[in-house]
Formats: C-alpha cells, sequence, structure tokens
C-alpha cells in the first residue's frame, strides 16, 4: 500500500513527530511504501540542520534525515510554512538575501500542490499533530 | 491509480482564531481547487464560528479570516455547508453568518463524505 504521512508537530514539543517518524519506519519496515512526506505549519522545523540536542536525547532531524536518505523517501517541506519559520534552501536563501540555507540537505521546498497530489495518489494519508 | 478530477471534501473543525489550522486548512482548499478537483467545504464543530460576521482579526495581528472565506467562490468553491447540529448547539443563525451555506443533517453530511475521494480534516 501506498502511504503519505503529514507532520504538522514540531519535535520536542509534543509526541507527534517522533511518533510520525515511528509510524514511517513501519510503514517501510512491514513492506508497504511511502509516496510522500509532506512537513506543514510547524512540522518543517522537523527538516531544520542547525540542530544540537543534548548527548542523551534523539536528534529526530537526524533520524529523519537518515530514514529518507536510507529510503529515497520524497521528502516535502511546504515553503509558504517554512519561509515564515526559517527553513530556506539556497535558492531562497539568496533572493532573500541571508546567509545560507537551513534546511535538511535530502528535504525540498515545494507548495501545497504536492500535498494535493499526495492525496490523490496514496492509498492512506497520516496525519501527526 | 488516481483520476484527473476528484472530489475533496473539507472539514473545518476548528475556531478561526488561536491556532492556525483554520488558515491552513483554507489553504488547503484554494489549492485543491487550482487543480480543478471538486471541493467541498464543510463548517461543523467550533469550525462554524469561523463564518461569523463582524470579526476583526487586526488586534490579534492576525489576518481576518472570514474576509478570506467570503472569498471562496472566486476560486471556484461553491458547496460550502454547514452542519445543522453545529448550529443549534451554539445557539448561531443563520443571518449571524457572513456567506450563505447549505445547512446539512447527520445523513447528509454521511453521504457527501462517503461521495469523496479525499476528506481533509483539521
Amino acid at each position: 500500500m501506498k502511504f503519505s504521512v503529514v507532520v504538522y508537530g514540531a519535535p520536542y514539543s509534543n509526541e507527534a513527530s517522533a511518533s510520525a517518524l515511528n509510524f514511517s519506519q513501519a510503514v517501510i519496515d512491514q513492506g508497504h511504501s511511502i509516496y510522500r512526506l509532506f512537513f506543514f505549519s510547524d512540522g518543517v522545523h522537523n527538516a531544520n540542520r542547525f540542530v544540537v540536542t543534548p548527548q542523551d536525547e534523539i536528534n529526530l532531524q537526524d533520524e529523519w534525515e537518515k530514514l529518507i536518505q536510507e529510503y529515497s523517501i520524497d521528502s516535502i517541506v511546504c515553503v509558504t510554512s517554512g519561509l515564515k519559520r526559517g527553513i530556506i534552501n539556497e535558492g531562497e536563501a539568496k533572493r532573500h538575501k541571508l546567509d545560507v540555507s537551513s534546511i535538511k540537505p535530502n528535504s525540498e521546498l515545494s507548495g501545497l500542490g504536492q500535498l494535493i497530489d499526495a492525496y490523490s495518489n496514496s492509498n492512506r494519508i497520516i496525519s501527526f499533530g | 491509480m488516481a483520476k484527473e478530477t476528484q472530489t475533496f471534501t473539507i472539514l473545518a473543525r476548528t475556531p478561526p482564531y488561536g491556532s492556525n489550522r483554520s488558515s491552513l486548512l483554507l489553504d488547503i482548499a484554494l489549492t485543491s481547487s487550482i487543480f480543478e478537483h471538486n471541493t467541498n467545504y464543510v463548517f461543523m464543530g467550533d469550525g462554524v464560528f469561523q463564518l461569523l460576521k463582524g470579526q476583526d482579526a487586526d488586534q490579534i495581528k492576525s489576518k481576518t479570516l472570514g474576509k478570506a472565506l467570503k472569498a471562496l467562490s472566486l476560486y471556484g468553491i461553491d458547496n460550502i455547508f454547514i452542519q445543522e447540529s453545529s448550529l443549534e448547539e451554539r445557539s448561531i443563525a443563520q443571518e449571524d453568518l457572513i456567506l450563505e451555506a447549505k445547512i446539512l443533517n447527520q445523513n447528509e453530511l454521511k453521504a457527501l463524505i462517503k461521495g469523496s475521494d479525499s476528506v481533509i480534516s483539521l
């Protein structure tokens, strides 16, 4: 079955992000596929590459990145939500005269059309947060 | 797998202010209409507060959601519904609302959801 996962929650504030990560791993472990990850609203913080966690805590951004990379998952960060929250890529950084890109390398900024497309092309959409 | 034109039903269940859910949902609905899907917009539960007249969000440094909702028909979203019981529970009359919507009872709402390809609820 093709799943898409939508994450509305920021990591560390509530369980949404960790649950979404566990769910995504379980989808793959059980032989299903992920059509798309979509990080929306506060969920965009999951793709922030400037995150340092205490040594005895899990870095959820890194965990997402590993999963996305290992299984070549299509990972989209909503561009409107991202720009408002400081999650930008190189193109946006140049356009808005900011120093550097802040988005994790295996996620991409794109529009809500990608969410509508996920609704049209997935068997199930599961939202967290 | 996907048909070209699908029916999206949007369930607006949160109040207009206090969280960004109501405006996120509006953005999703507007995007679905750009894709030329059939979009149903249903206000239910505390979501009916989104349609109240007299909104002014300037004072809370926010955008007035009601103004944007009034423009739904410009985006080709004309199928706007309200759950009957949600209005009754909150003592809201139709003349208190900023736009005309079709009133749905439980069975009609059930049928609308059943006939949809995707249901998005926030």
